[in-house]
């Protein structure tokens, strides 16, 4: 399954873990797997049905643009990085 | 040129002229500033003296009385922006705080930020009415320095401002701040990794603010129609970044927006915001003319955005066996007036060019009275990269170890975890490592007094996105390539390149042309290295659309189906040995079915990063603290190396402006905010007058998510070069320097220090 990493800010959500495997095969069924596992962090990530403006989603290593639509594959790993862009 | 791909192809890695060379060198390419169109008007702008300041008010009527001037704009004739926070391209803008950069509304935040402008027959007019227009401000104390900025009770600058963090809970400290964003990551256990280090070392350091120096101003042309429709003939590095952010600036929807490029006389990052176009559109819709505007070079200085200055403290540990155990980075960057600078990246890159077991990385954007910082080359990463890689070379002096052999040991390669999280796929740190250890030059001695050598990695990201090509095939045999991303450094040449390969014809048979928004798919920006990357794919998509094309259109004339014609070598074999070629089929697409044309888009593709790794002899001068740069030696991966002579030059033009860096530039401001360099005289670009040949090593480690194995080029060369300088002053000097430039005053100073001791 999926390993989600969890950005620092967000471990008091989610005590001890830098990361957690979780059941989903697109970004939204994750987010909301790990809303349901750690309450609240669906609202820390996301405004509305989107992610947060500023947040850079990378699957394993390559950054999306897809957002909650992205289909996971199912050893992938899934990081919530900020957005950066180049000169 | 190291390289493991000879022969394997016919156009790439070849060095043809490019398309744009002649109207280059006779002065025929039209740039922004070369726009005449009839009955233009000129427009410019008033800028702010103060650094931070309340607008009481500002009174235009004088200026609108003088003759010859037609239309004067302030804040009041742009839309109110709300809270909207918007994506364009590379990234999230709050709107308010674009639309405030562009013309103030109610305070200037720094000096040169713009509170009208002016449009008159020409520019004297506009020059002269723009001195009778009258604001008064109530000053309020600017705050410049960053560590400054942070404190309880400095000055804040935006009242809409709280510390906003990735996965934090949401502010409810109503307290507004200079702190806009605040960036952790975390990997391993850092107290347990510098517990394990035998040898700890830890030091701040300081960078200045520095600017992109591209020669041509920003400027911009624009044309509001009765109808609605704006046209925007301007230099930009994204025509439709620039077309988004006009549209939203003005409230108006994308598609009445058109923006043309113009050739662009550099960027480096920072012409991806706009400035300009809003207020030239604004004018024009008052005067109902075109309307110009050009930046003066003092403008550009003040009022763009240039990288910001920044103040780190970073530690390495390492076993005495030379392997590194942790590493913890605090790094604050000055963001200017508004939220927005690169210290994500540069906390991304910090320790990205080793495997470095336990870290802690804290980045904080900081508001600062100064203009917005903007992107430059590799963003962030050449301020981090001085610190790291000045560490490393303190690391290696306290073990003995050689410099290049202890980055090997502790090189960042494939399954390599960063600090940030991801894992690095294939990538040639090594490689670069191994091409400088191999070189003339860090073979040859290096003998006299006063000199010394030092070498120093760097890494950049380089990304992805979005790019559209079409391609059409005409009769005579060459394609016309039509694609959206401006061209700065022979990107259309690059990308044509890749077009003439997958077709099998030559790259003189492809004709590029860059076009507006209106004339090709949507395109990102020309920035984080991935046009030769992203829009080549697009190239190869659509030279892949019109060979199906081709096939399907040769089985027609040869009466053929479709399973009987295959397309080899620039040419079409059909049944019975027959061979048509690319030309020849081109020459009958009237009487065949008509035109070709062939499309390629690529969005999802990203690129898997790239290294570089420099040596540099240098000379000090112990009674000047001058520096001479004696020989320099650049080694990259870049994939695959399109057109050489382009790479080259990307490597030999970071590296010079990396050197600037080092040694010479940064914006002198007085304690009130005020530039007192705002000019190429004062503000010290390195020349050829400075800098020796610098010597290229190509290392080809191919990216595999690109067909050719392309990686971009760009942006790491600017990386290495103040770190690899500071070594090299160490290894002459005895003078271990933390703060950029390194300029002759600051040099001096460390090497009378060492006297003392």
């Amino acid at each position: 399954m999926p390993r989600v990493f969890i950005p620092p800010a967000m471990r008091d959500l989610v005590p001890g873990c830098d990361s957690v495997i979780l059941d989903g095969m697109t970004i939204r069924e994750l987010i909301n797997s790990l809303d349901h596992d750690f309450p609240g962090a669906k609202q820390r990530l996301c405004e509305g049905d989107a992610l947060r403006p500023g947040i850079s989603l990378v699957i394993d290593g390559n950054a999306s643009s897809m957002g909650m639509l992205q289909s996971i594959d199912e050893d992938a790993e899934v990081h919530f990085l900020p957005a950066i862009g180049g000169g | 040129m190291a390289s493991n791909g000879q022969a394997k192809y016919k156009v790439i890695g070849t060095r043809p002229i490019r398309h744009d060379g002649v109207d280059k060198v006779t002065g025929r390419a039209q740039y922004g500033a070369d726009v005449n169109l009839s009955g233009m008007l000129v427009g410019t702008t008033v800028r702010s003296p103060h650094a931070h300041a309340i607008i009481k008010s500002i009174d235009t009527s004088k200026a609108e009385a003088v003759s010859g001037v037609f239309a004067v704009a302030t804040s009041a004739d742009f839309p109110e922006q709300g809270d909207r926070v918007v994506q364009l391209g590379e990234g999230a803008v709050n709107m308010r705080h674009l639309s405030s950069n562009v013309m103030a509304r109610s305070k200037v935040l720094y000096k040169g930020h713009v509170v009208a402008a002016v449009a008159a027959k020409n520019i004297h007019v506009a020059e002269e009415a723009a001195k009778l227009i009258d604001v008064e401000y109530e000053l309020l104390p600017p705050v410049l320095d960053v560590r400054e900025a942070m404190q309880d009770d400095a000055p804040v600058l935006n009242a809409d401002i709280r510390t906003e963090a990735i996965g934090a809970p949401p502010v409810d400290d109503s307290k507004p701040t200079n702190i806009a964003k605040h960036f952790v990551f975390e990997k391993g256990d850092v107290e347990k990794g510098f517990a394990e280090a035998d040898i700890v070392v830890e030091r701040e350091f300081k960078t200045a603010t520095v600017h992109q120096g591209y020669i041509e101003p920003h400027n911009a042309t624009a044309m509001w129609n009765a109808d609605g429709k704006i046209t925007v003939w301007m230099s930009t590095q994204g025509t439709f970044t620039a077309r988004q952010q006009t549209a939203e600036l003005l409230l108006q929807p994308v598609s009445n927006v058109k923006v043309v490029p113009m050739e662009i006389g550099g960027g480096f990052g920072g012409k991806i915001s706009v400035y300009l176009p809003p207020i030239a559109a604004v004018l024009s819709k008052k005067t109902g003319r075109p309307v110009k505007v050009v930046m003066s070079r003092a403008d550009v200085f003040q009022g763009s955005g240039p990288t910001p200055g920044s103040y780190m403290r970073v530690k390495l540990g390492a076993t005495k066996d030379g392997k590194i155990t942790a590493g913890e980075a605090w790094i604050a960057f000055e963001a200017g007036a508004f939220t927005g600078s690169p210290v994500a990246p540069a906390c991304m890159c910090v320790f990205a060019c080793y495997d470095v077991p336990n870290g802690r990385i804290d980045g904080f954007d900081v508001c600062v009275n100064k203009p917005r910082a903007n992107a430059y080359r590799a963003p962030g990463s050449t301020h981090v990269a001085f610190a790291a890689e000045t560490l490393v070379d303190e690391l290696c002096e306290k073990l003995g170890a050689e410099p290049a052999e202890f980055r090997l040991k502790n090189a960042a390669k494939e399954g390599v975890r960063r600090v940030d999280g991801p894992v690095f796929g294939r990538v040639g740190l090594e490689e670069t490592l191994n091409a400088i250890q191999e070189s003339e030059h860090y073979q040859s001695p290096l003998e006299g007094k006063h000199r010394g050598r030092g070498i120093a990695s760097g890494f950049w990201f380089n990304c992805g996105l979005k790019s559209s090509v079409t391609a059409t095939v005409n009769y005579d045999g060459t394609v016309t390539l039509l694609e959206g991303s401006t061209d700065i450094g022979g990107s259309r040449t690059a990308i044509a390149m890749q077009l003439a390969e997958t077709l099998g014809i030559t790259a003189e048979e492809v004709i590029p042309a860059v076009v507006d928004t209106d004339s090709i798919g949507y395109t990102d920006v020309t920035g984080g290295s991935r046009v030769t990357f992203a829009t080549g794919i697009a190239a190869i998509e659509a030279a892949k659309d019109i060979k199906q094309q081709i096939l399907v259109r040769a089985g027609t004339i040869w009466e053929v189906g479709l399973d009987r014609v295959s397309y080899e070598d620039g040419g079409i074999c059909g049944p019975g040995g027959k061979r048509m070629s690319f030309k020849e089929l081109a020459g009958k697409l009237h009487d065949s079915g008509g035109p070709i044309i062939g499309r390629g888009t690529s969005s999802e593709a990203d690129q898997g990063g790239a290294f570089g790794t420099h040596c540099v002899d240098v000379e000090v001068d112990p009674e000047l603290g001058k520096v001479q740069i004696l020989r320099y030696t650049v080694a990259q991966d870049c994939g695959t190396a399109i057109h050489p002579s382009y790479v080259e030059g990307q490597m030999q033009g970071g590296a010079v402006q990396g050197i600037g860096w080092a040694l010479n530039e940064e914006y002198w401001y007085a304690d009130e905010g005020d530039m007192r360099n705002p000019t190429f005289l004062d503000y010290r670009i390195p020349t050829c007058y400075d800098v020796p040949m610098i010597e290229t090593i190509i290392v080809e480690v191919p990216d595999p998510s690109h067909p050719y194995g392309v990686r971009g080029v760009g942006e790491v060369p600017i990386c290495p070069p103040p770190a690899a300088i500071a070594n090299a002053i160490y290894q002459a000097a005895g003078a271990r320097m933390t703060e950029l430039p390194m300029s002759p005053p600051k040099l001096l100073d460390r090497i009378l220090e060492q006297g003392d001791q």
